[in-house]
């Protein structure tokens, strides 16, 4: 493959509609007499519903019709994809039955003629709550107390233990065995668009359209057949241009069901908007981790186990993959080291919040911290640099594929190759000089490493619950033109640049003359969709070797046209050339093959060719024309192919976080932020910086702003934007990013994955700077959100 | 009952009956259907609703579309003029300032009337002056070169 395009920084394809304003979201596609739905949600965290009154809101002007739980029975559960051993699964019925578990949990929708009228009308719902005792903290909830769902006795979902290796033997005998607990605080993804679904029903057709703002359009469309009880090829899930996800669209919610079964029910397109206070109750939220670590080391440094025992915030229910989170994390607990001994004890509980699911990372953000933290407490415990004690514990760049306790096989690595580039980039020998210096000075300067690695490209389909793979149709066009048609959903990552640079360079052709269409149920071939940093590792390789078989076609077409054998063309740049010898015998005569007969009236100009070549836009044209094409092949040009990887990948990389900390109010500020990130082959600098750059802000988010707290009411006082600390353009430094390159030998592409990184790289870095800062003052740990007051009670504890 | 608003978007006059409580962003989204200004939060914290209203970045989704009776609107919709991209558009698309897309019109307009305020400002003073619009996707270095790049065109000149 020429790399015209692979590998530079090309600006995006689908941004001039993104920044002329001219881009359609759900809520910006109107269609005529469109009905909009409010939902009327539970203010209480548990309680039992006596009585929902809908009279006065069936009365009110404007108001089409209001649905409650037992309108709704028909409609199956929300789905649970996972499936852990003995894992308990409420009956999750998309609107409240006789008990509500979380304040925000859906009781009652009102479709009413506009979006004022459904809104006043929701007030006019009167519901009757008995309430219950409430269940808040989650190790609270696995001790006992009251009981969300009955039938269960208790609150425990599911208990999992897993890794390998003798972890009592090992701690047993270890030089020191250093124990802290720690706490993953809930996040809400904050995607800026929120969720949003338009469903419209075509009575004659018998025929489902949802437009949705999801991840998984395909997953989506499967999982809604199901719980709406209409054929799977009578139902078409469009994702329109969808405004960030983060994890919280990768998933199947009852607002997405209940929304197509109203259509049909009233034969009109229905819209629903998320508000941002729905959102941030209703969609699911991220990490909600207690844990207890254990890692036993050498006087070295060598680290010889690790224990993780962890209570995961479930919440009341599951969505799609709630209760898969955690054994995410379980996975990844060997972090970038060789460590002899690993376990996981994961307890999943029900809790009365919101479910827990996959936010950015989905697991092994809270493995990464586990590690990172590990390893700078064993650091701090032995007196040892916290860069030497990683070194010591790095499998070498030859031992890959790296086996670890945890029953994964890391692709490949150079962990020590991206440490040393970013100790050199940040001058990490001087600014331990300068921590010095500053703190003879007063200050209060800190350093923080996390040299990460993350599992990417999900995955084989033996790991997942619903296919690990992705599709890919490549297709020229009778006029020549390229168009790609992934089963991945891309939502921001810029894909459609990306999949059509690697088109453009495979075809030799322009990257404008390259279309990349995605989410669309009745145009694309069934996919998986954009999640787990897997629509470049996966999808991308799935378009390749689509672009392959299609080029093996078109070769096959244009030997048969330059009447040699497929092996005496060569492509480049577009064309299929007779290789040099066999163009000499061809003689000074060329023998044109064009095809002949009646083309439609003036419909399509005739192949080109001139004896010695053929553009590969030429043949395509050849191929749809299919008057002459070798004997019994198939007309069109088109291929697809579904890629199956064999392997996760394993992207890893250096964060180094340089704080400051005002001891006058604990604020914690930047004064250098060093990535070095190995996200294998990279097909767009440009995009993979914009990853990162993201990443990284989301993990400063959680390490020093973001937390969704309940009270013990379970009321959710952080609700709003004003409440819940988005972190904000001044809030941040300047990263100062550098890549090493280490190829993954999973796909052809080389590509490991890049959505995620930041994410998971980011937050122990900052962590470990803040409590570096902070040792002189004898802090060994801190939990996150590190805000202002926490640091400042630390200093003046 | 309905009040009648006369409102200029993007150089055209439109005359409507309205109910008051109407939002502006509901009046621009939904009547006029220029869905290019999007809403994030309804609470005037996100920023995803800004235009420019009489030349000055306000949050459409906490206004009345009467508030504008008699205004001047400049959407997003309405910033390339004569089929140029403004500057800081251009700058958005030079230097990846998007990822998803959502925030980035009332991010963009935010950005246009930061220059016509301070043409030359240091990242500090984008940064700060950036403080309203929240975006989830690019961490906001790839905004702040794209303003940089922005001011260097000329922006606030325009």
């Amino acid at each position: 493959m020429a790399t015209k395009y692979v590998g530079q920084r090309i600006k995006r394809t689908e941004d001039p509609r993104l920044i002329k304003g001219l881009a359609h979201y759900v809520d910006d596609i109107k269609l005529p007499d469109t009905l909009h739905v409010s939902f009327v949600r539970s203010i209480y965290a548990h309680a039992r519903i006596s009585n929902v009154d809908i009279t006065a809101a069936q009365k009110a002007p404007g108001v089409v019709a209001v649905y409650t739980g037992k309108d709704v029975a028909k409609i199956g559960p929300v789905p649970c994809a996972s499936a852990l051993p003995d894992l308990k699964v409420p009956d999750h019925r998309v609107l409240a039955g006789d008990k509500v578990y979380f304040v925000g949990h859906p009781i009652a929708a009102v479709v009413a003629t506009d979006r004022y009228a459904a809104r006043d009308a929701v007030d006019l719902v009167t519901v009757d709550y008995d309430d219950l005792p409430v269940v808040v903290d989650v190790e609270e909830a696995a001790k006992g107390g009251p009981v969300i769902h009955e039938s269960f006795g208790d609150n425990i979902a599911y208990k999992l233990t897993a890794g390998e290796g003798d972890i009592d033997a090992v701690l047993g005998s270890a030089d020191h065995v250093i124990k802290q607990r720690l706490i993953h605080q809930r996040l809400a993804p904050i995607a800026m668009e929120g969720r949003g679904v338009l469903a419209r029903y075509f009575p004659g057709e018998e025929e489902l359209t949802v437009w949705s703002s999801t991840q998984i359009p395909h997953l989506l469309r499967t999982q809604l057949a199901l719980m709406i009880g209409i054929p799977e090829n009578k139902l078409r899930v469009i994702t329109p241009e969808v405004g960030g996800g983060f994890g919280s669209k990768l998933n199947v919610y009852a607002e997405e069901a209940l929304l197509g079964w109203i259509s049909i029910q009233l034969a009109k397109p229905v819209k629903w908007i998320e508000t941002r206070r729905e959102n941030m109750q209703a969609t699911i939220h991220g990490r909600g981790q207690v844990g207890y670590i254990e890692v036993g080391c050498k006087n070295d440094g060598t680290v010889t186990g690790l224990r993780y025992n962890v209570f995961a915030d479930l919440g009341a229910y599951h969505q799609l993959l709630t209760p898969a989170i955690p054994t995410l994390t379980g996975l990844m607990l060997s972090g970038a080291y060789k460590i002899p001994a690993i376990q996981i004890n994961i307890t999943g509980v029900f809790t009365n919040k919101m479910a827990t699911d996959a936010y950015r990372g989905a697991g092994r953000p809270e493995a990464t911290h586990v590690v990172e933290r590990a390893l700078d407490l064993v650091a701090a415990e032995l007196g040892l640099d916290p860069v030497e004690v990683r070194r010591k514990n790095f499998p070498a760049p030859d031992e890959f594929p790296f086996k670890t306790a945890t029953g994964l096989f890391y692709d490949s690595g150079n962990y020590e190759g991206a440490l040393a580039k970013a100790l050199e980039i940040s001058d990490y020998p001087k600014l331990r000089e300068e921590q010095t210096k500053a703190r003879a000075d007063g200050k209060i300067v800190g350093i923080g490493v996390s040299t990460y690695v993350e599992i990417c490209a999900l995955g084989p389909s033996q790991a997942m619950p619903a296919g690990g793979w992705e599709s890919a149709t490549v297709r020229i066009e009778p006029t020549g033109k390229v168009t790609v048609m992934t089963g991945a959903s891309p939502h921001g990552q810029g894909q459609e640049t990306s999949f059509a640079q690697i088109a453009a360079d495979e075809l030799g052709v322009d990257l404008h003359d390259v279309t990349v269409i995605h989410g669309d149920t009745a145009i694309v071939q069934y996919g998986i969709g954009t999640f787990g940093s897997r629509a470049t590792a996966v999808g991308g390789t799935a378009v390749l070797i689509a672009l392959q078989k299609l080029k093996e076609k078109a070769t096959k077409i244009a030997a048969h046209m330059l009447k040699t054998e497929a092996a005496n063309i060569a492509f480049k740049d577009s064309r299929f050339s007779l290789l040099a010898a066999e163009a000499a015998a061809a003689g000074e005569v060329p023998q044109p093959v064009v095809p002949h007969g009646e083309a439609p009236a003036g419909a399509l100009p005739e192949p080109e060719i001139d004896g010695k070549g053929i553009t590969i836009q030429d043949v395509a044209l050849a191929a749809h024309i299919a008057k002459d094409l070798p004997p019994d092949m198939e007309p069109g040009l088109s291929a697809t192919y579904f890629f199956e990887p064999k392997n996760f990948t394993f992207p890893f990389g250096t964060h180094i976080a340089v704080v400051e900390i005002d001891r006058d109010t604990g604020e914690v500020k930047f004064l250098r932020y060093v990535a070095v990130d190995d996200c294998g082959k990279v097909i767009n600098p440009l995009l993979v910086d914009g990853q990162i750059h993201g990443g990284i802000v989301q993990s400063i988010g959680q390490a020093l702003y973001e937390e969704l707290v309940y009270d013990e009411q379970g009321q959710l006082v952080t609700g709003t934007l004003m409440d819940y600390a988005v972190p904000r353009a001044s809030m941040l430094p300047w990263f100062e990013l550098d890549r090493t390159e280490t190829p993954s030998p999973v796909n052809p592409l080389g590509v490991k994955g890049v959505g995620e990184a930041g994410t998971i790289g980011a937050t122990p870095a900052i962590v470990n700077a803040v409590v570096d800062a902070l040792a002189p003052f004898g802090v060994r740990h801190i939990d996150m959100p590190m805000k202002p007051e926490t640091v400042w009670r630390l200093i003046n504890a | 009952m309905k009040r009648a608003i006369n409102v200029n978007v993007n150089g055209v006059g439109h005359t409507h009956e309205v109910e008051p409580r109407l939002l502006l962003v509901h009046y621009l989204r939904d009547v006029l259907n220029l869905t290019g200004t999007h809403i994030g939060c309804e609470t005037s914290l996100c920023g995803a609703c800004t235009v420019m209203l009489d030349g000055q970045a306000v949050k459409s989704c906490t206004m009345f579309a009467v508030q504008a009776d008699g205004a001047s609107v400049t959407t997003i919709e309405g910033l390339a003029q004569n089929g140029n991209l403004h500057p800081v558009q251009e700058g958005f698309w030079e230097k990846h300032g998007l990822q998803c897309g959502y925030c980035t019109p009332g991010m963009i307009i935010a950005a246009a009337q930061l220059l016509e305020r301070n043409p030359d400002p240091s990242q500090k003073e984008i940064r700060h002056g950036l403080e309203g619009n929240l975006c989830r996707c690019t961490g906001y270095q790839h905004i702040v070169e794209a303003v940089e790049y922005a001011a260097k065109k000329g922006s606030g000149a325009r």
